[in-house]
């Protein structure tokens, strides 16, 4: 099968969506010529022209205020926002308008938009070019969020997000722009809600999101060296989540480590481990540890920011410590 | 008053569509007082003019988006008194199936796109349906109703800016009725409020908001224009609002005084004002306009017995409707 990038595998959705229903245009900061500063979207205003890809100024809110309307009323519009940090400027827009609308209308509008933004850290960019929020857009009901872990799944999520009569936002993680994977000629789409078991195992579930995927791969690729069999799952949407999966993977391993790079505290980690918690506790030889990013904000010196995400290191040291019945109680 | 080119049944309508948004704030008011609505309300009493002389200028493929204080713009643009009372109070019967309630109370099938309790909330959801219709070569209008307090948030610099640079089909309504919120508009608002939307190079008029046809002839006009695409435009229409923010803002004389509420109603309020017109007019007689005040006013008194005995949603509905299918 072919391989293509990350980028390459947005961009093709995108287009094929745009191909396929006029009703699709996509706007925000430099997704036109620019193609955004990450060149994902290079190449669709050449195709589509300047009607269906609109290059906006500076004002978040005011665009994706405008999306919400344009979904209100017969559009399906893809709104980039150029970093998941400036997720923080549309809270309003998306977390009072976009994601209520249809609820407080007692279902009569819908509000069919995506939100294509990023998230993670390590790129040197300090504390507001860095975050991960996808905490934040999942405790609203309302909104769905997907979490591609590789090429193949942001090209699948990508094309149901926009087929979805709801507002869907998108994190993408922005060091793994470049990374390649395969993907098929064919079209397919990734239904939300369906988690993906990437390897399957038997002493302890590893679930990542996004490039944590890759983090709990690494983990157990180390971990078999030492004979201890990871499970490794990515939920590919953290809303809706497919518990179930989750669940049964646990009740065989009877110990998961949850990993994402959003902050660890009040986060995606903590929910999903309570959860398991309570549903899964009986069959549970070890507490659902959580490894989110540190509690600190992001911070620019390589030398401090490399201490505050997850490590496959350290995913593996605590999988030796739960598989070996070591207490994780506080002293 | 102005004069608007119109025929007598579009002046009756006028009329009667000024009084049922009197009559229902009228309804609702009683209904808070007596303890048998839930929650507060924003009364529109005072202004019917405004969101009459509009929405009157309007069809149902145009589209509003609606405030806080959204009953007038509900009525206006074409919703009926029992689903509306049944919002209100809370009942599946109701425009929302009585999720939404007073503040996000909307008859979509006639082109309202809500009513928002953020204030200025709308203005990017009215610019976003302005631009959809642009992207769709559809040539539908959106006026965007909002107050003067909104005009203190940044969503809407931005989108005016947006709607100029593209040229977008939505009327931005500013109903200036003088308060924003317990405060007066001039503690808030500095400078002139049309001067900026003419610094986007958006067209802005400021109008008679007590004036139902001089409403209804600005409007007509600037639609018109918007539809072959010289919008955005911008209006601020005076006007004044009788009750407090909200039902429950009763002992307001720290922030207006008496006698400025009486001086309104008793001088310029827009029923009185256009049932004077049309009497002098010739265009109906006292008795046909009381005989047309009873009419409602027994709509209204039919709909509020049927919304207090219509049935509640089922429990099963909390959780519906939270995602579409």
């Amino acid at each position: 099968m072919r391989e293509i990038t990350l980028s390459q595998a947005v961009n093709e959705a995108i287009a094929e969506e745009m191909r396929r229903d006029p009703t699709v245009f996509l706007m925000g900061e430099d997704v036109a010529e620019a193609g955004t500063p990450f060149k994902v979207l290079s190449g669709l205003v050449e195709e589509f022209g300047t009607e269906r890809v609109l290059d906006t100024p500076i004002s978040e809110p005011g665009f994706v205020g405008m999306a919400v309307g344009a979904a209100m009323t017969g559009a399906r519009p893809i709104v980039d926002l150029m970093f998941g940090d400036f997720i923080f400027l549309v809270m309003d827009q998306l977390c009072n308008q976009a994601a209520k609308t249809h609820y407080m209308s007692g279902g009569k509008l819908t509000v069919p938009m995506v939100l294509r933004t990023n998230m993670g850290a390590t790129r040197r960019s300090a504390a507001q070019h860095s975050q991960s929020l996808q905490a934040l857009v999942a405790h609203i009901p309302g909104l769905k969020v997907a979490m591609p872990s590789s090429a193949y799944e942001a090209k699948g999520l990508m094309k149901t997000a926009i087929r979805d009569n709801n507002p869907v936002v998108i994190f993408e993680d922005k060091l793994m722009y470049q990374d390649k994977a395969p993907v098929p000629e064919e079209e397919y789409l990734i239904p939300f809600g369906e988690a993906h078991v990437k390897r399957a195992g038997r002493d302890i579930t590893l679930i990542g999101t996004s490039s944590m995927v890759q983090v709990a791969e690494k983990a157990a690729a180390i971990l078999e060296a030492e004979g201890i069999s990871a499970e490794v799952i990515d939920p590919r949407t953290i809303v809706p989540l497919d518990e179930a999966t989750l669940i049964e993977s646990v009740k065989k391993t009877s110990r998961a480590i949850v990993i994402d790079e959003g902050h660890q505290s009040y986060g995606v980690t903590a929910e999903i481990a309570s959860r398991l918690n309570e549903k899964a506790f009986y069959h549970l030889d070890a507490p659902v540890l959580r490894m989110g990013a540190m509690d600190v904000p992001v911070p620019f010196s390589p030398a401090l920011e490399d201490l505050t995400v997850p490590t496959p290191e350290q995913v593996v040291a605590n999988a030796r410590r739960l598989c070996a019945g070591e207490l994780i109680h506080a002293a | 008053m102005a004069k608007a080119k119109s025929n007598t049944e579009d002046y009756l309508r006028m009329y009667s569509q000024m009084v049922r948004i009197r009559t229902f704030e009228d309804n609702a008011n009683q209904l808070y007082l007596s303890a048998k609505m839930p929650g507060l309300t924003h009364m529109y009493s005072g202004e019917e003019a405004v969101a009459v002389g509009i929405c009157e200028a309007l069809t149902d493929d145009d589209r509003i988006t609606s405030t806080h204080r959204g009953h007038g713009h509900c009525v206006a643009k074409g919703a009926e008194f029992k689903a509306m009372f049944c919002e209100l109070l809370g009942k599946v019967e109701g425009y929302c199936r009585g999720k939404g309630g007073s503040m996000h109370i909307a008859d979509q099938s006639h082109g309202n796109l809500g009513a928002n309790a953020i204030v200025g909330g709308s203005m990017g959801i009215a610019t976003g349906s302005a631009l959809r219709a642009k992207l769709q070569g559809s040539d539908d209008v959106t006026v965007c109703f909002f107050g003067d307090g909104a005009t203190a948030q940044g969503l809407w610099y931005e989108v005016m800016n947006m709607a100029a640079l593209w040229r977008l089909p939505v009327i931005y309504a500013c109903e200036n009725n003088g308060y924003s919120e317990y405060t007066k508009t001039e503690e808030i608002a500095a400078g002139s409020i049309t001067a900026r939307a003419e610094a986007f190079g958006i067209e802005a008029h400021q109008v008679d908001g007590q004036d139902v046809l001089a409403v209804n002839d600005l409007t007509r006009k600037l639609v018109a224009r918007a539809r072959k695409g010289e919008g955005p435009f911008f209006m601020e229409l005076m006007t004044y609002r009788y009750h407090g923010h909200h039902v429950g803002d009763i002992n307001r004389e720290y922030y207006r005084s008496k006698a400025e509420e009486k001086a309104w109603r008793d001088n310029r309020d827009p029923i009185i004002r256009f049932r004077a017109h049309l009497v002098s007019e010739g265009i109906a007689t006292e008795e046909d306009l009381d005989a047309l005040n009873t009419a409602i006013e027994k709509d209204a008194a039919e709909a509020v017995a049927y919304a207090l005995e219509a049935a509640y949603p089922d429990a099963s509905e909390v959780d519906q409707h939270v995602y579409a299918a």
